[in-house]
């Protein structure tokens, strides 16, 4: 890890992102293996390392005997951050995720995209050097998540260094320095998103619909694809002419181009079998 | 993996979870202060001036005052064990609290000592509303009558940690009335609360006395409400400490076990 970077652990259900998102944040113990955080081991300093960490976990886990202003003060008391502090710094965070106007209202009142937020801002109650979140947008509207990442943006931006997990992909493409996408326990490639692209696919991908006819074709062309479901896929540099050489030659049903994404990365190295 | 007995490393962060739901409590206090209120009030009159009018006294005892520490012990009792049960549950299982918890300098020790340490003071304030009704009525005789404010935290940590222990090993929250009907209640009943002990057939006596915490509870705040100190406070005294460290340890290795994976 960088400082300043954001950091991306993708993969699919039971990869172990959250197993690792646990072994960092001192839950969860190692089996075997080093692991060093902040500098220090988290079996034997746990505590001085979690003092300086901040952690959005997946699960809600707000406290529903508190408002929002409690849920931050009474979670800064944890970190022995003194009164006066906790409540100024409670305000600041209630303004910096826009809950103001619900700073006294019951946490059991806000909508989901509400209670990330919060959870968010309670992550950051004692300045962490490390912000670890685990899908800080999972089930939430575009509104909201485009709110959270512009949050990510701004703390990013004022030399906070976040490593996250995620199962969007156009969340990691778009948030993450660095990420790496992981499987059954393995780290299968690390570097950034846009790098990963072109190592491991190309630039574009061509999506034809199937049949008999455009993979007979496609075969007698010699050009390499893949079948994924009902539709076919071509990874290529030069979309645009696969594509006319197709509509020419194969006379397919309808024809796609467009640009590689992290996702078609993720696909490959990960498989289409659905998981769990 | 540490064995069950082993001694937790528990630090002062515990009483940052004793006061979290000390604030909780405090903020609700209506509902929080008004149950041990009637509860003294329903068991002096139901049981005290109903049944109490047909016996009258028990060993020379006026009845009224021969039950009224068996309410305190019932009632240190029941706040702790409900609490480190059905309350704890729901905080670690469906408010994900403890969660929440030890991503801060917290650990899991430090939060079930909190909890324990919070089952024990719910269970001193229910005493200290119940024992000026008590008094009001004056069936327990002040000043000597104001240990059972202090004992209480004894008390209540010896049910807190029994309570705990349950709550490592339930499956769900449904499962934990198990426990309650088929241990607390029982026990409310047969531990020489409101009838003597020596009424019993021998063996039970024994089984009582080896194995019912609330027999060894309630002896004690009869010698301070009545009052009627004897030697055997000791007995009472040491049986109550050795279950109480068993169970508080026990309990802590358990949550750890059952939390951490």
């Amino acid at each position: 890890m960088k400082k300043g970077e954001i950091f991306g652990f993708l993969g699919p259900n039971g990869a172990g992102k959250t197993t690792t998102m646990k072994m960092i944040t001192c839950v969860s113990p190692r089996t075997s293996g080093s692991l060093r955080v902040l500098g220090m081991d988290p079996q034997q300093n746990p505590a001085e390392i979690k003092q300086r960490l901040g952690v959005v976990p997946q699960e809600t886990n707000l406290d529903p005997d508190f408002t929002c202003f409690g849920n931050l003060y009474y979670y800064s008391r944890y970190f022995d951050i003194p009164k006066d502090l906790a409540e100024k710094k409670a305000d600041e965070l209630l303004a910096f995720v826009q809950l103001q106007e619900k700073r006294d209202v019951a946490v059991e009142k806000l909508s989901g995209g509400m209670k990330r937020r919060l959870i968010l801002a309670r992550a950051l109650v004692n300045n962490p050097d490390l912000l670890i979140l685990d899908e800080p947008t999972i089930g939430l509207d575009p509104q909201a998540r485009h709110l959270i990442w512009e949050k990510l943006r701004n703390l990013q931006a004022q030399g906070n260094t976040i490593v996250m997990t995620t199962h969007y992909l156009d969340e990691a493409e778009r948030l993450c320095d660095r990420l790496v996408i992981m499987d059954n326990g393995k780290i299968l490639v690390e570097g950034a998103p846009a790098d990963l692209v072109r190592r491991h696919v190309s630039h574009e991908i061509v999506e034809v619909e199937t049949s008999a006819e455009v993979i007979a074709c496609l075969t007698e062309l010699g050009v390499p694809f893949e079948k994924t479901g009902d539709m076919i896929q071509i990874t290529t540099d030069s979309a645009r002419e696969i594509a006319r050489t197709l509509l020419e030659r194969c006379r397919p049903e309808k024809v796609i181009t467009r640009p590689a994404t992290l996702e078609d990365v993720f696909l490959k190295l990960t498989g289409r079998t659905l998981r769990e | 993996m540490p064995h069950l007995l082993s001694f937790p490393r528990i630090t002062r962060r515990a009483g940052k979870v004793w006061y979290r739901n000390m604030v909780v409590f405090v903020r609700t206090w209506q509902v929080n202060f008004f149950p041990p209120l009637v509860e003294a009030l329903l068991y002096l009159f139901a049981i005290g001036l109903g049944i109490g009018s047909y016996i009258k006294e028990i060993d020379g005892i006026p009845y009224v005052n021969f039950i009224a520490p068996a309410i305190l012990a019932i009632a240190v009792m029941n706040s702790a064990f409900f609490e480190c049960t059905y309350g704890s549950y729901v905080r670690m299982y469906y408010q994900k609290s403890f969660d929440a918890m030890i991503a801060t300098p917290l650990s899991i020790e430090d939060v079930i000592a909190g909890e324990l340490l919070w089952g024990a003071t719910r269970s001193v304030i229910y005493v200290i509303i119940m024992l000026p009704v008590l008094a009001a009525f004056g069936v327990v005789s002040l000043p000597i009558a104001l240990l059972t404010i202090p004992f209480a935290f004894l008390g209540g940590l010896m049910f807190a940690g029994i309570a705990m222990c349950f709550t490592s090993i339930s499956p769900g929250i449904d499962t934990l009335n198990y426990p309650s009907f088929l241990f607390i209640t029982p026990m409310a009943l047969f531990s020489g609360t409101f009838f003597p002990l020596t009424l019993m057939p021998v063996f039970l006596q024994y089984i009582a006395f080896a194995l019912l915490p609330l027999t060894h509870l309630v002896a004690i705040m009869r010698m301070f409400t009545l009052p009627s100190l004897s030697w055997m406070i000791l007995v009472h005294l040491a049986w109550i400490a050795i279950i109480t460290a068993v169970f508080c340890l026990l309990s802590i290795n358990l949550m750890r076990r059952r939390l951490i994976v």
